[in-house]
């Protein structure tokens, strides 16, 4: 029986690393760093990662060839939806991980159900969990879990040094701007009515940081919200995410919305400028693009 | 009995119903038989097969426990268990229901056990932060299973004080006043989901959508105890469901004490469904369904339909969920989509072809 246990992992895990090093040997011409490549142990620990972000950091570290399985919200990069999907990262599965015989399970906070968690750790999974808080260290701690998680210590320490040289470029370079701070609604329509968003989420940390201020106020969280007190806010843009457009039909159905006409923003529709949209893994996820993202949501911001 | 046999027996099919006991064993044997087959899926390489090798290391360990044993033991076992308890109970408690409002379309959730364990979960998960910051609040977690526990007893409690009177419980009253508080009740689940952040969204969510996710051995006891006194208990009421069967007075002239029948069939339901539900999240369409066969298998009388219930409806629901863990694996599927998705055309059908057969 043990012997039967531990031969098929085995020729799982070749096969693995088969498919990982193809994928990986694609990713190298996207630029993303592989540097640590080569030093691959004779067994690299098995990983299981929860959360959008956790997935881009490992992949950004070069070290993909651990990934067993990825949750839904690992979107980006592409290869991550090649592997094995273990569903939302609040409904998992205990049984379904340990079918994918993971050492490490790296994890968002507040995945879950908390038993499931129990149940790993029962197993004798490492399971470690990242706090989400909407900041800067958001991004330096997932690159560290990452790194830890894959043993990439070192890549993880030059990949964060980078970042935060970039993230120290951008954030001087929004503090250096002087004009007004761009008063944004932020707008999310993933299925169902599209909502807005208001205090303590990933959008109005975003907003903050990229120097424009959150017309909404008055609430904690997406809420949907009226043509009238659309109108009252005033945005004078609208950022939203690439998926949230899609959903709504492009950017002139975007437009035809009713609840938008009575906003400064419509009547600056044909500008260009007026509506902002980012893929919403990178615009809310506090990954390694977030100084890319950030960047870019700013530069959009100033022609506002 | 062959399809042949039934064809050339016409509209006799009714007189040639297989005898009660007949039933009871095929669906014993059917527990059994899925009991067995559910055991070796998984979305774990666990196959029946290598059962037998796991069961003998746990009975006499050698050393350090395989991760095959972990699996089945913490993981796979207590499901089966909460599998078989839950569906015996929604089974049960549908019959009771069914046979108390003397209306094939009763169903545990009338006398608002599921709403309000629905209700109370829902408060739980998005005020309860305000109250237990740091306790989670997800499905198979201590403090929802209460809340939700707490919550169905005690709309069940009111809606049978609201059909309370000096005649004693008028029954009609009673369902009026259960649609009327599962509707308050689902205005309340509304607000709350509107207050709801997107994390408490998603685990409202997922609780109403129901999992057998969060069994554990503790929890699975607990159900399964209750699920089996019920069982006991409500096995006692078969006789005088069947008097109830002819109306309140008929039943009352045969000295069946209506009142406290009545009494205990919500009661018992309260209990089980509560139980199971603080549990599981909401599972529906069992409570309904399994009775419904069982009736059209066995015929109308309760000595056949309660045992009988409890039997298809432990069957049903570990087939769901044996279901429900392979078909998105390593991903899982909500149980309760599974067993109206599958349920309720398969039911439709039933009843077509049964209603065609009685012509």
């Amino acid at each position: 029986m043990k012997r039967m246990a531990s031969a098929r992992p085995l020729a799982r895990q070749r096969r693995d690393w088969l498919k990982a090093s193809a994928g990986a040997a694609a990713l190298a011409g996207l630029g993303w760093p592989l540097g640590a490549q080569a030093n691959l142990g004779p067994r690299p620990a098995r990983l299981i990662t929860v959360g959008g972000s956790l997935t881009e950091a490992v992949f950004a570290l070069g070290a993909q060839a651990h990934l067993v399985g990825t949750d839904t919200t690992s979107l980006y990069p592409a290869a991550a939806q090649e592997t094995p999907k273990v569903g939302y990262m609040r409904q998992l599965s205990a049984e379904g991980l340990l079918a994918l015989r993971p050492d490490v399970v790296l994890a968002l906070a507040g995945s879950g159900p908390p038993l499931v968690l129990t149940q790993l750790r029962a197993a004798r999974v490492q399971v470690e969990l990242v706090e989400r808080r909407h900041e800067w260290e958001d991004v330096r701690r997932t690159v560290q879990a990452a790194g830890r998680a894959t043993g990439r210590e070192a890549a993880a320490l030059e990949l964060q040094r980078q970042l935060d040289q970039r993230w120290a470029t951008v954030r001087a370079r929004i503090q250096a701007h002087t004009g007004a701070r761009p008063r944004v609604l932020f707008i999310m329509a993933h299925g169902g009515s599209p909502l807005v968003a208001g205090r303590q989420t990933a959008a109005h940390a975003m907003l903050t940081l990229a120097g424009a201020d959150n017309v909404i106020s008055g609430f904690n969280g997406f809420r949907p919200l009226t043509a009238e007190s659309m109108a009252a806010a005033a945005p004078d843009a609208i950022v939203t995410t690439t998926q949230s457009l899609q959903t709504i039909g492009g950017e002139s159905a975007f437009w035809q919305r009713p609840e938008l006409s009575l906003t400064p923003a419509w009547r600056r529709r044909h500008s260009g400028a007026a509506l902002l949209h980012q893929d919403a893994l990178a615009l809310l996820g506090f990954g390694p693009r977030l100084p890319q993202v950030l960047e870019q949501l700013h530069q959009g911001l100033l022609r506002v | 009995m062959n399809t042949l046999a039934l064809k050339r027996s016409g509209g006799a099919w009714l007189s040639q119903r297989p005898s009660g006991p007949v039933v009871l064993a095929g669906l014993t044997l059917a527990l059994l038989l899925s009991l067995l087959w559910a055991s070796g899926q998984g979305a774990f390489g666990l196959p029946l097969s290598e059962l037998p090798a796991v069961l003998a290391a746990a009975l006499w360990p050698t050393g350090e426990r395989s991760a095959a044993e972990l699996v089945f033991f913490n993981i796979r076992l207590p499901r089966l268990v909460l599998a078989v308890a839950a569906g015996a109970g929604l089974g049960l408690a549908g019959a009771l229901m069914q046979g108390l409002f003397r209306n094939p379309l009763a169903d545990p959730g009338l006398i608002g056990v599921s709403s309000g364990a629905a209700l109370a979960a829902a408060f739980a998960i998005v005020l309860g932060s305000l109250w237990w910051p740091e306790v989670p609040l997800a499905l198979g977690t201590w403090p929802l299973m209460l809340m939700a526990f707490l919550g169905g007893v005690v709309v069940t409690a009111l809606i049978y004080a609201l059909a309370l009177s000096e005649g004693g419980t008028r029954v009609g009253i009673m369902l009026l006043a259960g649609i009327a508080i599962n509707a308050l009740a689902g205005a309340g689940i509304g607000l709350l989901s509107y207050l709801a952040t997107d994390e408490q969204l998603r685990n409202l969510q997922f609780w109403m959508l129901g999992s057998l996710g969060g069994a554990r051995w503790e929890a699975v006891w607990v159900v399964a105890l209750i699920a089996l006194l019920s069982a006991l208990l409500a096995l006692r009421l078969a006789r005088p469901l069947n008097a109830l069967a002819l109306g309140e007075a008929q039943a009352t002239m045969l000295g069946v004490p209506v009142e406290r029948l009545k009494l205990l069939c919500v009661l018992l339901t309260a209990l089980v469904v509560g139980a199971i539900t603080a549990t599981t999240g909401i599972i529906g369409f069992i409570g309904l369904v399994a009775p419904h066969i069982v009736r059209l298998l066995a015929g109308p009388d309760h000595r056949w339909v309660l045992p009988g219930s409890a039997l298809l409806g432990a069957t049903l629901v570990l087939l769901a969920d044996a279901w429900a863990r392979t078909v998105i694996a390593p991903a899982e599927l909500p149980l309760g989509i599974i067993t109206a998705l599958v349920g309720v055309p398969f039911f439709l059908l039933l009843l077509r072809s049964a209603h065609a057969r009685t012509l």
